[in-house]
């Protein structure tokens, strides 16, 4: 059994779920264009995720293993459904400009995987955490995304404008890809590519290797 | 888990508990929440109305602010404001004028009628029968008169608010509240520098033809028709012609002309 330490940093950097486990990357590239939008999608992701964990921890002894998978959707879509409803009460604003993504938490790949690989198998307050910690591995990736294509992008972070823009009479040419999706996937693959650098045991093994060539005759 | 877990009788209780409580749990998150949810999808709408007419004030209330926005329905066909009878009649169907909402009206076979492609350049395929302006007053004046306008752009329906200064003709603002564009091309239709552009700019040219344009480019200076252009948006060709489309057709005679030309007509 993991210690309660483990669990919440693990899914930071040694096993990201976006950069390690390549979980979560459609919404990565859809919420990441400002900062506060982002910051609230982690919130929520991160809510839901600790959540769907407890209760399925709760009754996983409960669970008939042959509709566990619908059991888990279940869950998960009705905390997706409270935390939307909650967001357009609250932060209607900010739930506009997430529109559908808040809804499709529910079909983000951390939240599923994290249910049926550690909820199913651990005590509540356990996977709560684990939850948690999944969900701020999440965010990490996704601020570290937000702020490089906010910043250079809309030359501004939550909003506040830092880098004047050639539009509003600065000195500062917008980068329009940045705000694109493509740009979210060369970002991710950037951080990736960090932190397999800095953490040499993330690097897989090839699956297989290329033997040589065995006749060299031919070869030019 | 234990092998009794995977009997049928089982796999049935779990599943209708767990529906069940799930259920009450959406539900009542769904029902408690749903006045907020109201009231905050109205005061963005205010929002937007006072936005456009350049009038929205930080700090105050958004409700406090509208008390001096006057809502009036108009009838598209006719160009005057909807009698008692059709009042009456709309509220009936569902529409009273306090939360008109004129994009579900636009899709109501009753109230709307399909537009042919010729007649269509905003390609907005239905046009409703009424539509919700709304007025400021100052001094017993119009003041601002904001109508809704949408059309289609390049990826999406623009969807927004154009004010006009109390002689129907200039345009004192325009804002639009949703919409799909290209972020940094299309999408600077936002751009509070651009929409500056729209405010003093006439409607009509000399002749009384809606002549309001978004030209390629910059407007050239000290043309004949500069007081009716206003500059494109770089890299955003069908933004910009999407926006003009919908600009002509809404002030045109499809859309708010018959109304615009009563209301000069009676002075008010």
């Amino acid at each position: 059994m993991s210690s309660i330490k483990e669990v919440l940093t693990q899914p930071l950097l040694t096993n990201n779920p976006i950069a390690v486990q390549i979980l979560g990357v459609c919404s990565a590239l859809a919420v990441t264009t400002s900062l506060s939008v982002t910051l609230v999608m982690c919130v929520a992701l991160t809510a839901v995720t600790a959540c769907s964990n407890f209760a399925i921890a709760l009754i996983r002894h409960h669970i008939p293993g042959n509709i566990r998978i619908i059991v888990q959707m279940t869950i998960i879509a009705s905390l997706v459904i409270v935390v939307d409803q909650i967001l357009k009460a609250y932060a209607y604003d900010v739930s506009k400009s997430l529109s559908v993504f808040v809804g499709l938490i529910i079909t983000n790949c951390i939240v599923m995987g994290r249910a049926e690989a550690f909820a199913m198998k651990n005590p509540p307050g356990l996977s709560f955490l684990d939850g948690i910690g999944n969900g701020l591995g999440y965010s990490v990736v996704l601020i570290f995304v937000a702020v490089i294509r906010e910043l250079l992008g809309s030359g501004s972070l939550l909003g506040v404008e830092i880098l004047t823009l050639v539009t509003n009479g600065g000195w500062y040419y917008s980068n329009g890809l940045l705000l694109l999706p493509p740009s979210a996937f060369f970002l991710i693959g950037l951080f990736i590519w960090l932190s397999r650098t800095l953490i040499p045991t993330q690097v897989e093994k090839p699956d297989f290797v290329i033997s040589p060539n065995t006749e060299t005759s031919g070869a030019h | 888990m234990s092998a009794n877990n995977d009997s049928i009788q089982k796999t049935i209780l779990v599943a209708v508990l767990l529906c069940l409580v799930c259920s009450i749990i959406v539900s009542t998150a769904a029902v408690s929440l749903k006045p907020l949810q109201v009231q905050n999808k109205l005061e963005d709408k205010r929002k937007n109305i006072l936005a456009a007419a350049g009038l929205l004030q930080a700090g105050k209330s958004i409700a406090e602010q509208f008390e001096q926005v006057t809502t009036r329905i108009v009838n598209l066909q006719t160009g005057a404001y909807a009698t008692a009878t059709e009042l009456a009649e709309l509220t009936a169907a569902g529409y009273p004028v306090a939360s008109f909402d004129q994009r579900r009206l636009s899709k109501d076979g009753n109230y709307s009628a399909a537009l042919p492609g010729k007649e269509d350049p905003a390609s907005i395929k239905r046009l409703e029968k009424y539509a919700a302006v709304f007025l400021i007053e100052k001094e017993g004046q119009v003041d601002r008169i904001i109508l809704p306008v949408h059309g289609y752009g390049l990826w999406s329906t623009l969807y927004g608010f154009v004010a006009l200064e109390g002689d129907a003709e200039t345009i004192a603002g325009l804002g639009f509240y949703a919409h799909g564009e290209t972020p940094g091309l299309g999408g600077e239709v936002d751009n509070p520098s651009w929409k500056a552009l729209w405010v003093g700019k006439k409607v009509h040219d000399a002749g009384g033809a809606v002549a309001i344009d978004v030209v390629k480019g910059k407007v050239v200076a000290g043309n004949a028709n500069e007081i009716n252009q206003v500059d494109g948006l770089s890299g955003a060709t069908l933004t910009s012609v999407g926006v003009r489309n919908l600009m002509r057709f809404w002030l045109g005679e499809r859309g708010f002309a018959g109304y615009l030309a009563n209301l000069k007509g009676q002075g008010v």
